[in-house]
């Protein structure tokens, strides 16, 4: 009520408003007098949907046909089934009877406090068997509506026009075999080809603010997926990047693919307002062609994460591992002491339980099957030993495991095609006061899965990086003392003792941290980057020998290109200086750099895999004379061109030059008087100049005489 | 090619100024002392003592008798070169930070820093015949729209008739000399995208360049009269000096990561390097390595055969070119 209608109300009952005290007024119990109290609304608006919803209603039908005598036992009955999946209401349940007979119509009503709980009864009950006879079919009461009105008459859906999609894998096609990158800086998202032959990038699409954090690849280069405010939005196409796809999730954080990319996981975590509580965390899977969200998972940080207090804030990407293969049937969360194991048909756990592991602490598949390898460290002060384990799912029967003692840590690292697994064990010495790491070195692919222990020459040598070659036999470790550490290079098969892991050699004093295989073996980059300043080392391990040492100076990254014909390494924003990116041949040739200011990512689009067989491969790998040739004639085509090119540009510019000086020169010669008078009458500079351009024609004559004496000197 | 390093000064260098025949070269530090230099085998030849604050720019008459420097003391002076005396002193109430002698050397325009409540402006002097008669009264003064921003360079343009400026808001201005009148400025889409740190003229008056310390750090070339840009040459660090060469079709860029992170990083990520360029290709031809902190001065010798830089390390590094430089082709 507002103030001035209290007045007038007041005056016209007579009533000294002054005189009034309002606190000594005291109302009747249990009146209100119409007002309302600001909380009632909200208490009201519940009210409203326990009374006119039936949404906490379901309706069960099947029950058997019972006489009066048996109507209380068979009340019981169900009241006891369903008051054990949630709370039923006071009358809740109502089994109507003949008014006739006396018998019930064989269903019941039952009503339960939240619609929650009834679709819950409902999803559990159904189908759920009394007896032989009596089967139970449940509906939530609000279905019915809807199931009365499907027609009887079954209606054939109309077929929709195939409409052709676009080609999705043209990139695939271009003719010179270019392979793309995509590279953020500044506020541009740029995608490229990189034209080795004209020794520039060529540009595909370039978009300012594409993304909101930043940019991937899909596991096989069909989608670059960008990551927005309110979600997902994968891109591609023929010719141009048009946007395929949206996924709503708000506030999307990271993003990842299965591997076969028929799926896209969202993460998007939250922080809690109080900061002893743990953060929220939501995932999201999605269908990548349909964009139907396949399942959601929700919960505190801890439920995905093993790390407990203390460990990683937030959960380690990609919570979900997926498992190898194209066919992403199968993936896994590692949680406490649990492996949750999920298959892509239903998206639930595999036999509705998870495989439960006591302190396991880290879980890798195999990239090829599925093969899921666990480890467990030392528990109970070293009295339960530490365990590698291999999982075949979906049997979850274990396929090998191997007990290490004293062991203080493991690393697992899958060779690339899923024949070999190498675990890097750290254990402690006798003292315990250090540590020192061996390898255990299992072959998949063999039978019973042997085990092969290797241990370095060097015993207590530090392990700064360990990479398999890809889809090749061969393994690289960078060992020792930094700054100088050595790389020592092993194979799993040789000729002469084959099914034995043996050394192929050492390179001692080496600066690098990192080991970047080309994904197509053979070749190998030893890197020194952060405190290595950018050191590149280009190695060919069959023939073992450097085939270029150079320096990307403060290279922060380095990408092979699917192809593995060429490198990229750059300097990304955590360095003021010299940002931008410089690709290499796979040998170390410098072909060119690209400086951008604010340069933050480069990923090079990946290639699916090859439709060649090995053999097919091999083939062609013996007979490379027979194929270059006909692209080395091209090369030589194309740089032909270019140099025809970049002659003509530059003719274009110097005339360009040279006329407009001319012009300048016309100018000149009227202002020459003006100039003269302004110098009291001097020589106007025209002259000068050409003395000038005079002597200096004399003085490099005399630089050439110079020359020649001194080589009469010698 | 092996530089005749020049150690003379304490401090790091500002300015390098060859006199018209290319005998002389005046350099300017931070020291309070510019030094004259004979600019064929680096000697020493004398001072000119009298500022109290770094020299940040001078300039040097057609006929070699006059120098003018601008110093952080607030004063503008002018020396005698012969004898290394000073003949005048322009008072101001700010430093002086360009300086640039007229056709025929009968004007100076000099320009003023923003120190507290002024604010930066560019004033012409009358430059007398005979020293007796000179006088410290300013025929013209231009204050810069941007007030606050600081002016680094302001030259004249063809026949006294326009002052081109450059500074800290990164926009180039043309002016006219008589009347004082703004005639141009360049698009901030166009031109430099940070504060200008250098200008140079072409010997024929008809275009310069440029240095700026924008995210590219380009050096741009401009075409005199109309304000049009017509190249860019593209350098990895922030660029503080910059040059024409008379003889070549060639620029030269200089500068390299700011001074105050150098002792942070590795040596190599200076870039302390001069930068050859060809100016109508806009193509790197080379880099001459030597300073061990950004070069803040260039300036080519006018016969075009040797050049010498300033760095913020204090040397003077004075380079005459191989015949070889003579014949590159690109």
């Amino acid at each position: 009520m507002a103030e001035l209608d209290i007045d007038t109300r007041a005056a016209k009952l007579g009533i000294d408003w002054s005189q009034v005290n309002l606190d000594s007024i005291q109302l009747p119990p249990g009146e209100n007098f119409g007002i309302e109290s600001d909380d009632e609304g909200v208490y009201h608006d519940d009210q409203l949907e326990f009374d006119t919803g039936f949404g906490n209603i379901i309706v069960v039908d099947n029950l058997p046909v019972v006489p009066k005598t048996k109507f209380e036992k068979l009340e019981n009955v169900l009241k006891k089934i369903y008051s054990q999946l949630g709370a039923i209401k006071e009358k809740g349940l109502w089994m109507p009877v003949d008014p006739n007979t006396g018998m019930t119509l064989g269903y019941c009503f039952i009503e339960f406090n939240t619609p929650q709980e009834a679709q819950n009864a409902k999803e559990k009950t159904h189908g759920y068997k009394l007896d032989k006879s009596h089967i139970f079919a449940v509906n939530m009461f609000d279905d019915f509506d809807r199931l009365m009105n499907v027609k009887e008459e079954w209606e054939a859906p109309q077929t929709k026009p195939y409409v052709p999609g676009e080609n999705l894998q043209k990139w695939l096609t271009d003719e010179k075999a270019r392979d793309q990158l995509v590279t953020r800086s500044g506020p541009d998202t740029e995608v490229f080809w990189n034209d080795a032959r004209q020794k520039n990038t060529e540009l595909v699409h370039k978009r300012s603010y594409w993304t909101e954090s930043y940019v991937q690849w899909s596991p096989l280069g069909t989608y670059l997926v960008t990551l927005h405010k309110q979600g997902a939005a994968v891109w591609g196409g023929a010719d141009t990047f048009t946007r395929l796809m949206r996924y709503q999730h708000n506030m999307v954080k990271l993003v990842d693919f299965s591997p076969g990319e028929k799926y896209l996981v969202t993460y998007h975590s939250q922080e809690p307002s109080n900061p002893r509580d743990a953060s929220k965390v939501e995932i999201k899977v999605f269908d990548v062609r349909t964009g139907r969200m396949m399942r959601d998972f929700k919960g505190s940080a801890d439920e995905f994460s093993i790390g407990g207090p203390g460990g990683v804030a937030g959960a380690s990407w990609p919570v979900f591992r997926w498992a190898g293969g194209k066919d992403d049937k199968y993936f896994a969360k590692l949680s406490k002491n649990t492996i949750s194991v999920y298959e892509t048909e239903t998206f639930g756990l595999i036999d509705k339980k998870s495989i439960k592991v006591d302190n396991v602490v880290d879980i890798c598949w195999s990239p090829t099957d599925s093969i899921l390898s666990l480890f467990v460290p030392e528990q109970g002060g070293g009295n339960q030993p530490a365990k590698v384990a291999l999982v075949q799912i979906p049997s979850k029967v274990e396929l090998r495991q191997k007990n290490l003692f004293s062991v203080s840590d493991c690393k697992m690292y899958w060779q690339s095609s899923g024949e070999y697994l190498a675990v890097k064990v750290d254990r402690y010495t006798k003292t315990k006061k250090s540590t020192y790491s061996g390898f255990e070195l299992f072959r998949i692919k063999e039978r019973d899965i042997p085990i092969e222990v290797l241990e370095l020459d060097n015993k207590n040598d530090k392990i700064i990086a360990f990479a398999w070659e890809p889809k090749g036999h061969r393994f690289a470790v960078i060992h020792g003392d930094q700054p100088r550490p050595d790389v020592s290079f092993y194979t799993m098969k040789t000729t002469q003792h084959g099914g034995r892991v043996t050394k192929l050699g050492t390179l001692k004093a080496k600066q690098a941290n990192a080991l970047f295989w080309s994904p197509t073996g053979k070749y190998i980059i030893l890197a020194g980057l952060k405190n290595f300043n950018g050191q590149l080392e280009f190695f060919n391990v069959d023939e073992l020998e450097t085939m270029a040492t150079t320096e990307h100076f403060m290279a922060t990254d380095i990408e092979w290109d699917p192809t593995g014909r060429y490198v990229a390494t750059a300097v990304t924003s955590v360095h003021e200086m010299e940002n931008g990116f410089t690709i290499w041949s796979f040998n170390g040739k410098l072909l060119y750099r690209n400086l951008k200011d604010h340069f933050f990512q480069l990923a090079w689009r990946p290639r699916p895999p090859s439709f060649l067989s090995p053999e097919k491969e091999e083939e062609i790998a013996k007979n490379l004379k027979k194929y270059s040739k006909k692209y080395e004639l091209e090369d030589q085509d194309v740089s032909l061109l270019l140099s025809e090119q970049d002659r003509e540009k530059r003719k274009a510019l110097k005339e360009e030059w040279e006329k407009w000086v001319k012009q300048w020169k016309s100018l000149h010669e009227e202002e020459k008087l003006a100039r003269q008078n302004l110098r009291d009458g001097e020589i106007s500079d025209e002259e000068e100049e050409e003395d000038e351009a005079k002597e200096v024609k004399e003085v490099e004559f005399e630089d050439v005489i110079d020359v020649t004496e001194e080589v009469v000197q010698e | 090619m092996r530089p005749i390093l020049m150690k003379g000064h304490e401090r790091p260098l500002t300015f390098l100024r060859y006199n018209r025949d290319g005998d002389m070269l005046f350099s300017c530090a931070k020291d309070h002392t510019p030094t004259l230099w004979y600019a064929d085998n680096g000697e020493r030849h004398g001072t000119y003592r009298g500022h109290n604050g770094a020299v940040w720019c001078c300039d040097v008459s057609r006929d070699s008798s006059r120098l003018i420097t601008g110093s952080a003391d607030q004063t503008a002076k002018l020396w005698d070169v012969k004898t290394g005396q000073q003949l005048f002193s322009f008072k101001f109430s700010s430093p002086a930070r360009s300086v640039d002698f007229s056709v025929g050397d009968k004007l100076a325009v000099i320009t003023t820093d923003p120190f507290m409540e002024h604010t930066s402006a560019i004033h012409v002097k009358r430059i007398a015949d005979d020293p007796q008669d000179q006088v410290g009264d300013s025929v013209l003064v231009l204050e810069n729209p941007e007030g606050r921003k600081r002016i680094n360079r302001a030259v004249w343009g063809p026949l006294n008739q326009t002052i081109v400026s450059g500074g800290e808001d990164a926009v180039l201005r043309i002016w006219d000399a008589e009347t004082g009148k703004l005639l141009k400025e360049t698009d901030k889409e166009v031109g430099h995208k940070q504060t200008i740190t250098s200008l140079c003229k072409s010997a024929d008056d008809s275009h310069f360049i440029t240095g700026s310390l924008d995210k590219t750090a380009k050096a741009c070339l401009w075409d005199m009269r109309t304000l049009t840009l017509i190249k860019t040459y593209t350098s990895g660090v922030p660029v503080n000096a910059v040059s024409l060469s008379p003889l070549l079709d060639h620029v030269v860029i200089g500068g390299g990561q700011d001074a105050s992170a150098v002792t942070t990083t590795d040596h190599r990520a200076g870039k302390f390097e001069a930068k050859f360029y060809d100016k109508i290709l806009q193509e790197e031809i080379g880099g001459v390595k030597g300073h061990f902190g950004p070069i803040n001065a260039l300036a080519f010798n006018p016969d075009g055969r040797s050049f010498s830089s300033g760095g913020e390390d204090g040397y003077v590094r004075l380079h005459h070119f191989d015949s070889d430089y003579f014949n590159i082709k690109i």
